[in-house]
C-alpha cells in the first residue's frame, strides 16, 4: 500500500520537467477523457453494428453514417441548385411573356421539390421554438400566481398533477381534430400541421416551467418580503423588483427541462402525426427501407441529439447572462 | 423625561398553534422618547423579535397596541425602518442601488439630483461610498450591514429598529460598527430600538435597557437607565465604575434572575422543579422519550 502511494506520489515532485508533465496530467483529463469515450463508443457501435443483421441489411456502423452525412448534405446542395434554376427559369419566362404582352400579369410559383435533411431539421426547430415560446408565456405568470398565492397554488395543483404526467402522443389526436375545426382560414398563415405540432409541444412544455416557478417564487427570503413590506413597494415593484430576480434561477430551470422535454415530443408528434420536420424524415426513411435507410435514420438520431444538447447549452448561455449570483455553478 | 413618542401598550400576541393559541407576550408596556437609543435584551425565544416586528407592523398584536405619534401603528412602513440580522440586501441590486430602491420608494417626487446626493450622503454616513457599484456577495459581511444600515437610514425613519445588527459579525467589525452607529446616532437624534444578545453592546450603545422576562407569555421584567455622558470611548469605559456597574446589573438579570431553562435531558429534573406545570410535562416527557431510546 505504502508502495502505491509512493509510486502515485511521483509524477508531482517538485522539480521542473516535472511540475511541467504534473500540469500536463492535471489538465489533460479534461480534453482526453471525453475523447477516450467517444473512440470506446465509436469501436463497439462499430463491433456491434456487424453483427446485426436487419431486414434492411446489416445495421450501419459509424463508417455508413459517415458516408451517409455526406450524402445528405449532397443532396441538399443538388436540390438548392435545382430550386435555383427553377426559379432562374421562371423569372425568364416571365420576363418574356411580359415582353410580350405588357397586360400580363406575371405568375409566381414556389419549388416544389421535396424538403431535405436540412430543411427539415429547419422546420423542427422553427416548430419547438413556437410551442416553447406559447408554453413559456402562459407558464411563468401562471407559476408566479401560484408561487405568490396560496389559495391560486391550491386550486391549480390538482390540475398540473393530473395533466404533468399525460404523454403528448395522448394529446396529439385531440389537438389534430381540434386544430383541425377551428383553425378554419383560406388563406392560413401557418399550416395546419405546423399548429397541430406546435400546440402540442406547448401542452408538454407548460408542467416543469410552471412548478420550478410556482417553487422558485414560493422559496423568495421572508426578510426579502419584509424589506418590500417596510418600504411599502406597489405590487408591480414589489414583482419586478424581488419576486422576478429573486425567482429567476429557478425559472431558468424549468425553461431549460421544458425545452429539452419539447424537443422530444416534437419528434415523437412529427413521426406519428406526418407533420414535417425530423420526426417525419425518420418515419419517411423508415417507410422507404432501402439499403441505407438505417444509416439515415442514424444520422437523424445523432443530430437529433446534437441539437438538443445545444439549445440546452444556449438556455444554460441565457440563465447565465440574467442571473445575479455569478458565483453559482450552473450546469 | 418620555415625552409622547412612541408608546407600546398592553401588547400581546398570541400565535396559533395546533394545540391552541401560543401567548408570546403579554403586557408589554413602554414609552419611549424621541432620540432614545433602547435596547431590548434577553434570551433566545423571549419575543424580543416578536417585540420589534410589531412595532414594525410586521407582526399584528393581538391586545395592545403601538402608538407612534399619536397615530396607531397597523401596517409596515418607512417611517419605521428596519435593519435586519443578515443584512438582508437585494444580491442582485448593487449597493449604491439597494439604497436606491429605499431612496425611490420612499422618497417619490424628488430630483434625480436630489436622490442621488441623499444616497451618497447616507452612504457616506456608514463610509460606504468606495464601493458603489459591487455586489452584496462582493462584500464583507460587516460591509453588508453598513449597507442595511445606510439603507435604513436612507428612509429617513422616525425610528430605527435594529433586529440583532450585529449578531452575525466578528468581534472587531462589531466594535467598529458600534462606534459608527453612536456617531450616527450622536449626528442624527433617530429614536433606535436595537436587540442584542450582547451586554457590554447594550451598555455601550443604549439610554435604556430594556431586559425581558423567558416566555411563553413574555413580559418586561427590568428598565435601567444607564446614564453614561456621552461621546462615550469603549477603552475608557472599561475601567469605568459605573459601566461595570451596569454591566453587572444586567448580568444579573439574565443569569441569575432569569436563568435560561436549559431542556437538555440531565438537567430536566431540575429545571423543571422550578417551571410551571406545563413545562413540567414537556421535559419530563422529553425524559420518558430518552429513557426508551436507551433502552
Amino acid at each position: 500500500m505504502s508502495k502505491m502511494t509512493t509510486i502515485l506520489r511521483l509524477p508531482t515532485s517538485p522539480s521542473n520537467a516535472n511540475s511541467m508533465a504534473s500540469r500536463l496530467y492535471q489538465s489533460t483529463p479534461a480534453l482526453l477523457l471525453p475523447v477516450i469515450g467517444l473512440l470506446m463508443f465509436l469501436a463497439i457501435w462499430n463491433g456491434v453494428a456487424k453483427s446485426i443483421d436487419t431486414s434492411l441489411g446489416q445495421f450501419p456502423g459509424p463508417v455508413q453514417v459517415f458516408e451517409q452525412t455526406g450524402a445528405l448534405i449532397d443532396e441538399h446542395i443538388a436540390q438548392r441548385e435545382k430550386a435555383a434554376a427553377f426559379y432562374e427559369r421562371q423569372e425568364a419566362r416571365n420576363a418574356a411573356r411580359v415582353a410580350q404582352d405588357p397586360t400580363y400579369e406575371p405568375k409566381i410559383r414556389d419549388f416544389t421539390g421535396a424538403p431535405t435533411f436540412f430543411d427539415q431539421i429547419w422546420t423542427s426547430l422553427y416548430t419547438v421554438m413556437v410551442g416553447f415560446l406559447i408554453a413559456s408565456v402562459v407558464a411563468v405568470p401562471v407559476g408566479i400566481l401560484c408561487g405568490l398565492s396560496k389559495s391560486a397554488y391550491t386550486a391549480i395543483n390538482p390540475l398540473i398533477q393530473l395533466f404533468k404526467p399525460v404523454s403528448p402522443l395522448a394529446w396529439l389526436p385531440l389537438v389534430t381534430m381540434v386544430v383541425s375545426a377551428l383553425y378554419v382560414s383560406d388563406d392560413p398563415a401557418f399550416s395546419k400541421s405546423f399548429v397541430t405540432s406546435a400546440f402540442t409541444v406547448s401542452l408538454c412544455c407548460l408542467w416543469p416551467t410552471l412548478i420550478n416557478t410556482a417553487v422558485g417564487v414560493s422559496n423568495i427570503d421572508k426578510d426579502l418580503i419584509n424589506v418590500s413590506k417596510v418600504l411599502r413597494l406597489t405590487p408591480l415593484a414589489h414583482l419586478t423588483k424581488i419576486v422576478l430576480p429573486s425567482s429567476i434561477p429557478m425559472i431558468f430551470t424549468g425553461l431549460r427541462l421544458s425545452l429539452g422535454i419539447g424537443w422530444m415530443v416534437l419528434i415523437a408528434a412529427e413521426m406519428l402525426a406526418q407533420n414535417p420536420g425530423l420526426g417525419k424524415f425518420v418515419w419517411d426513411e423508415f417507410q422507404n427501407g432501402s439499403s441505407e435507410s438505417l444509416a439515415r435514420i442514424m444520422v437523424a438520431v445523432l443530430t437529433i441529439g446534437a441539437i438538443g444538447f445545444v439549445l440546452d447549452r444556449l438556455m444554460l448561455s441565457i440563465q447565465r447572462a440574467v442571473s445575479w449570483d455569478k458565483s453559482s455553478v450552473l450546469r | 423625561m418620555h415625552t409622547k413618542h412612541l408608546e407600546l401598550e398592553q401588547v400581546g400576541i398570541d400565535f396559533p398553534t395546533p394545540k391552541g393559541p401560543f401567548t408570546a407576550l403579554q403586557d408589554v408596556n413602554l414609552k419611549i422618547a424621541k432620540g432614545e437609543f433602547v435596547s431590548l435584551i434577553g434570551h433566545s425565544g423571549c419575543g424580543k423579535s416578536t417585540v420589534l416586528n410589531i412595532v414594525a407592523g410586521l407582526h399584528q398584536a393581538t391586545t395592545g397596541g403601538v402608538i407612534l405619534d399619536g397615530a396607531e401603528v397597523k401596517q409596515p412602513g418607512p417611517e419605521r425602518a428596519v435593519v435586519f440580522q443578515n443584512h438582508s440586501l437585494l444580491p442582485w441590486l448593487s449597493v449604491y442601488k439597494n439604497v436606491e430602491l429605499a431612496v425611490k420608494s420612499t422618497m417619490r417626487g424628488k430630483s434625480k439630483g436630489e436622490m442621488r446626493d441623499w444616497i451618497m450622503h447616507n452612504l457616506e454616513l456608514v463610509h460606504m461610498t468606495h464601493a458603489l457599484d459591487k455586489l452584496p456577495s462582493e462584500i464583507s459581511g460587516g460591509m453588508k450591514q453598513r449597507v442595511g444600515i445606510a439603507r435604513a437610514l436612507a428612509m429617513e425613519p422616525k425610528v430605527l429598529l435594529m433586529d440583532e445588527p450585529f449578531g452575525a459579525l466578528d468581534a472587531l467589525t462589531r466594535a467598529h460598527l458600534q462606534d459608527s452607529l453612536m456617531e450616527i446616532h450622536a449626528d442624527l437624534g433617530n429614536t433606535v430600538i436595537m436587540i442584542t444578545h450582547d451586554v457590554d453592546e447594550a451598555v455601550l450603545l443604549s439610554d435604556r435597557i430594556v431586559m425581558m422576562n423567558n416566555g411563553p407569555a413574555a413580559t418586561i421584567g427590568e428598565i435601567l437607565d444607564i446614564e453614561l455622558p456621552r461621546p462615550r470611548n469603549r477603552l475608557a469605559l472599561a475601567d469605568n465604575k459605573q459601566y461595570n456597574h451596569y454591566r453587572h446589573e444586567v448580568l444579573t438579570f439574565l443569569y441569575d434572575k432569569q436563568k435560561k431553562v436549559e431542556t437538555v435531558p440531565s438537567r430536566a429534573k431540575h429545571s423543571a422543579s422550578q417551571k410551571n406545570s406545563k413545562s413540567n410535562e414537556v421535559s419530563s416527557e422529553k425524559k420518558d422519550a430518552k429513557k426508551s431510546d436507551a433502552a
